[in-house]
């Protein structure tokens, strides 16, 4: 066929396109996902007895925070990667934020600990499994984003499935740490931190299997 | 200047054509198409220059993915940075599945100078699309043959197949991912030496 009638071909009839496309996928990927993230965190791990009486405390939203941070960072850096030509912009670097903020506390606490307690605030008593729980719970939210970005047109594969995997991370901890009870701020720079970057490799990984079109 | 001013001039012109086709109008959008493929042309005519066979194909691979990949465009964002985007994607996987290494060499990252040359002039592709179409099932492939080729409207296509007016729309919709799929099959244009 030759290119002309090829290009009559693809404008014959063509459809409106709906705008907000890109916008409800995105929703409802991580809706679902992060549905999904709650459920397996709830099935697999349990929530966390104390939760009324760890809420009270400061360290518990700090534990909230710094992934929520972190995620709205990897949203904003999905939904470009997304889009063919979008420029990063300022979001490339805005991950730093969280992330200093979280080693500057943690370095805080640890400095003012007696030297006798700071292993027990870098190891406390999970942090064999913190990272690949949290893992475990990012991966209905990993599954829900790279089923969106497909959907829309990544140029970046590496990147694109990076910045999925943050996303999932970062989702991933906000919910389990709705289970785990470690309240070091050490602690949470370093397994929780792990246990994003874990997810963000492992998008990484995915992304130029899963997301080429 | 001069060069700057007719690219800029350029851009206006595409963005507008594609906005319109965005909304549904199926002139324009032609219009859009066919410029754009000639840019694409020119654009790939000089990273190609060592595959001169493999530039209509290419040219066809990356129209067909501007079109499916449609919604992907902000109305915020210069027509160009985008279709380069998409270009130069689709160039990259070209070269990647034939391992053309030493073509990557040339850097292909100015956005624009995708329209600072055009170039109409349409070698013959050497894969036939039509030959694509006829690997589809038919429920994909009677959409596209109806509405897209032969000018029905969804609803004459729908009562010319027995198929739902939905069925139809999604019938088009996969059809031409699925077209999208099989042109980036390689082995299905031949390798030659």
């Amino acid at each position: 066929m030759k290119t002309d009638d090829f290009i009559s071909m693809l404008a014959a009839g063509v459809a409106p396109v709906d705008p907000n496309v890109t916008g409800n996928r995105f929703h409802l990927a991580l809706s679902a996902g992060a549905l999904g993230a709650v459920a397996v965190m709830l099935l697999a791990f349990g929530l966390n007895p104390h939760l009324r009486a760890a809420s009270a405390l400061p360290m518990f939203w700090v534990k909230l925070v710094f992934p929520a941070a972190l995620g709205l960072v990897a949203v904003l850096l999905a939904q470009r990667l997304s889009h063919p030509g979008m420029r990063l912009g300022a979001a490339a670097k805005a991950w730093t934020g969280p992330v200093i903020a979280m080693a500057l506390l943690a370095l805080l606490v640890w400095m003012d600990a007696a030297p006798a307690e700071r292993p027990d605030m870098i190891y406390g008593k999970t942090w064999k499994v913190c990272s690949r729980n949290i893992a475990i719970v990012a991966a209905p939210v990993l599954a829900g984003m790279l089923w969106a970005m497909k959907g829309l047109a990544p140029t970046r594969l590496v990147l694109a499935g990076a910045s999925a995997g943050l996303l999932a991370g970062a989702v991933g901890t906000v919910v389990y740490a709705l289970h785990c009870q470690e309240m070091a701020a050490p602690f949470v720079l370093v397994w929780y931190g792990a246990g994003m970057l874990l997810c963000t490799a492992i998008g990484a990984v995915l992304g130029p299997r899963v997301l080429r079109w | 200047m001069a060069a700057m001013a007719v690219m800029s001039a350029n851009e206006q012109r595409l963005r507008q054509l594609l906005l319109q086709g965005l909304a549904g109008e199926a002139q324009a959008y032609h219009v859009f198409l066919k410029d754009l493929g000639a840019h694409v042309r020119a654009f790939l005519r000089r990273r190609l220059a060592s595959l001169p066979d493999e530039i209509e194909d290419l040219v066809q691979d990356t129209l067909l993915a501007v079109h499916n990949q449609r919604h992907t465009y902000r109305a915020d964002q210069p027509v160009t940075a985008w279709v380069h985007a998409i270009a130069r994607y689709k160039l990259i996987d070209l070269l990647r599945s034939r391992s053309v290494r030493e073509a990557l060499h040339d850097p292909i990252d100015d956005d624009m100078e995708l329209f600072a040359a055009s170039d109409t002039e349409a070698a013959d592709a050497r894969r036939d699309v039509a030959q694509l179409l006829e690997q589809l099932p038919d429920n994909q492939r009677l959409p596209i043959v109806h509405t897209k080729l032969e000018g029905l409207s969804v609803a004459e296509a729908a009562r010319a197949t027995g198929m739902s007016e939905s069925a139809v729309k999604v019938g088009v919709h996969r059809g031409l991912k699925a077209l999208a799929a099989l042109m980036g099959v390689r082995g299905v244009r031949g390798v030659r030496a």
